[in-house]
């Protein structure tokens, strides 16, 4: 199901892969199960699903932060499934994260200047001085302060680090960035003041996102494409408009039905998602159905029930 | 790659901030001041004092205050008790710090490998580490200094290696607990190496409880050479505070002065470093500075 649309490499191919974790001898968690997706140049592919249905574990398998048990990731058509640590650097100046925690994921002993220095020190590619002059430009890409520049994190508001954040992960010049929950952390008004930073680099920089969320209506506002993840597989792959208007598998209509709609007149009308939540935990031996997937129209796939 | 420059308008930053938040902790300051005065006073005194702390100087059993009798009064063979303890300070001092050192070095190494890497190599240093571990302290030390010989360096090699298992422990845990956060998962996808990720980002989190530690492995260290020295299982020509408390204890009873001054410079000290260990722990807190 992850049929090109035109004939150009994608930037990245993920090709049926899976993902599980021991928790005992007796019992494993199947996080993510045969997903395949691709993602084209200058587009944002939405992951949404609810906690714990495998859309992080696969952000991180993506990222190469965990090793793939079954499948390959194609990185502009290179395989960089097997890759070890020291051949993939190279690799991470393609592809970098952002990541949910904007308080987590600053060391909080280093000035946020020197934080976005890191990738360009680590890859060598600026010296001392061009690092700092880089910097400089990427703090005004993002809209902060240079002053900002030896601030600690913990100065900084959680609007303030995203950007930071962003300014890391764009200081090596990537074409895909994998954004892991990253406004979700923030508040609404500042949701959509580093949404629309996200989308303004996208455009400057022809950027692409594996943007990973658990919110509809900011997937709704920034994806191209929408994957709907349920128990580490996908059920639901199409246009954001295909999704959001024609959803078709019994899983995303829930979802979509269980958005807050700020209408009194309709709250009878809203089915809640009930009942026990379903556990990607298998006893060992034991695994989850693989669903099989049919295109609908052009580009939208649904999981067979 | 430390500063931004001059030209961009300094906050809070480094040392300058960490000094301030130290001296706003006042027993860490005391501490610092007795601290360094005594460093002062072992470094300078004995020139300064004169009197040899191996050497009679008037007659035997003197309590401080009689006649003809230094401040402090005499030992069982008329040495001058005050320059026993200005004298035996620098023993004492340099084997516990170079001890403490040693011990947060095999500390540091073996604990951050465990951590950081855990698995196989995890268990295999921890076993490791609990070998020593296990064995009593001061029987442990006295074993080594027996196999090798007395002396100033097998001394402090035979606290270092007793006392690293804790230091071993301590830095796993930090290593453990800082390695999944974030923003070393935000390192590693930078592509930032194994090492770089270790010494460079975990390391720095990691120093405050390490350096809490080792100012009280220092602590430590005193109070065991001091052991050791009062078991008499150090050189007999260096004298130390311990040493002065070993020779000593048969007159505890008859003559207090002679174990009861060496004793209050051995608590003394150790107050003042775990004082400044206190401090440091506010110090390198940057969430404290700027209040």
């Amino acid at each position: 199901m992850t049929g090109h649309s035109n004939g150009q490499t994608p930037i990245v191919e993920v090709q049926g892969v899976s993902k599980q974790f021991s928790t005992d001898h007796k019992a494993r968690v199947h996080a993510v199960t045969e997903v395949s997706l691709h993602i084209d140049h200058g587009e944002t592919l939405a992951v949404v699903g609810e906690s714990g249905c495998g859309k992080s574990t696969l952000a991180n398998l993506v990222m190469r932060l965990h090793d793939v048990d079954q499948g390959r990731i194609l990185l502009k058509g290179v395989d960089i499934t097997d890759l070890n640590p020291r051949e993939m650097r190279v690799h991470r100046q393609t592809l970098q994260i952002i990541f949910q925690d904007p308080f987590a994921s600053l060391d909080p002993r280093v000035q946020v200047g020197i934080s976005v220095a890191e990738p360009l020190r680590v890859h060598k590619v600026a010296s001392r001085e061009e690092a700092i002059d880089q910097v400089r430009h990427l703090f005004e890409l993002v809209g902060l302060e240079q002053s900002m520049l030896n601030n600690y994190p913990h100065q900084f508001s959680g609007g303030q680090r995203q950007r930071v954040c962003i300014a890391r992960a764009l200081a090596l010049k990537p074409e895909l960035v994998i954004a892991d929950e990253a406004v979700s952390a923030l508040d609404v008004s500042v949701q959509a003041q580093v949404m629309n930073l996200m989308l303004e680099l996208q455009q400057k920089m022809g950027l692409s996102y594996l943007f990973i969320s658990h919110d509809l209506a900011v997937v709704e506002r920034i994806a191209h494409r929408v994957a709907v993840m349920y128990l580490g597989q996908i059920v639901e792959m199409g246009s954001r408009e295909q999704v959001f208007r024609d959803p078709r598998h019994s899983y995303t209509k829930r979802l979509l039905r269980a958005v807050p709609i700020a209408d009194p007149r309709q709250r009878t009308e809203r089915a809640l998602l009930t009942g026990e939540i379903p556990s990607p935990v298998w006893p060992a031996g034991e695994s989850p159905e693989v669903v099989t997937h049919t295109e609908v129209e052009s580009g939208h796939w649904v999981a067979e029930e | 790659m430390t500063d931004f420059g001059v030209a961009i308008e300094q906050v809070e930053t480094g040392g300058r901030g960490a000094l301030r938040m130290f001296f706003r902790n006042k027993a860490a300051a005391a501490g610092l001041v007795i601290f360094s005065l005594i460093v002062l006073i072992t470094i300078f005194g004995p020139s300064i004092y004169g009197t040899s702390a191996n050497k009679m100087v008037a007659k035997p059993f003197l309590g401080p205050g009689s006649d003809l009798a230094p401040l402090l009064g005499t030992d069982y063979l008329g040495r001058d008790i005050l320059a026993g303890i200005i004298g035996g300070g620098r023993a004492t001092l340099v084997v516990a710090a170079v001890a403490a050192a040693m011990t947060m070095t095999i500390g540091i190494v073996v604990g951050s490998l465990a951590g950081y890497f855990g698995g196989w190599i995890d268990a295999l240093l921890m076993r490791f580490t609990e070998i020593f571990q296990v064995m009593p302290g001061l029987l442990f030390s006295m074993v080594v200094i027996f196999l090798l010989e007395p002396g100033t360096r097998n001394e402090t090699l035979a606290i270092g290696l007793t006392l690293w298992p804790l230091a071993a422990r301590l830095a796993r845990a930090e290593f453990l607990r800082l390695r999944e956060m974030e923003y070393v998962k935000a390192a590693r996808a930078i592509g930032c190496g194994d090492l770089r990720i270790m010494f460079r980002t975990i390391l720095p989190n990691a120093m405050p409880p390490l350096l809490v530690a080792a100012t009280l492995t220092v602590v430590i260290a005193i109070l065991f050479h001091s052991g050791l020295a009062f078991l008499g299982m150090v050189d007999v020509n260096t004298t130390s505070w311990g040493s002065m408390l070993g020779k000593n204890r048969g007159y505890a009873l008859t003559a207090w002065w002679m174990v009861f001054f060496p004793g209050i410079a051995i608590v003394v000290t150790g107050l003042s470093i775990s004082l400044v260990g206190d401090g440091l722990q506010d110090a390198f807190n940057p969430k404290l500075r700027g209040r």
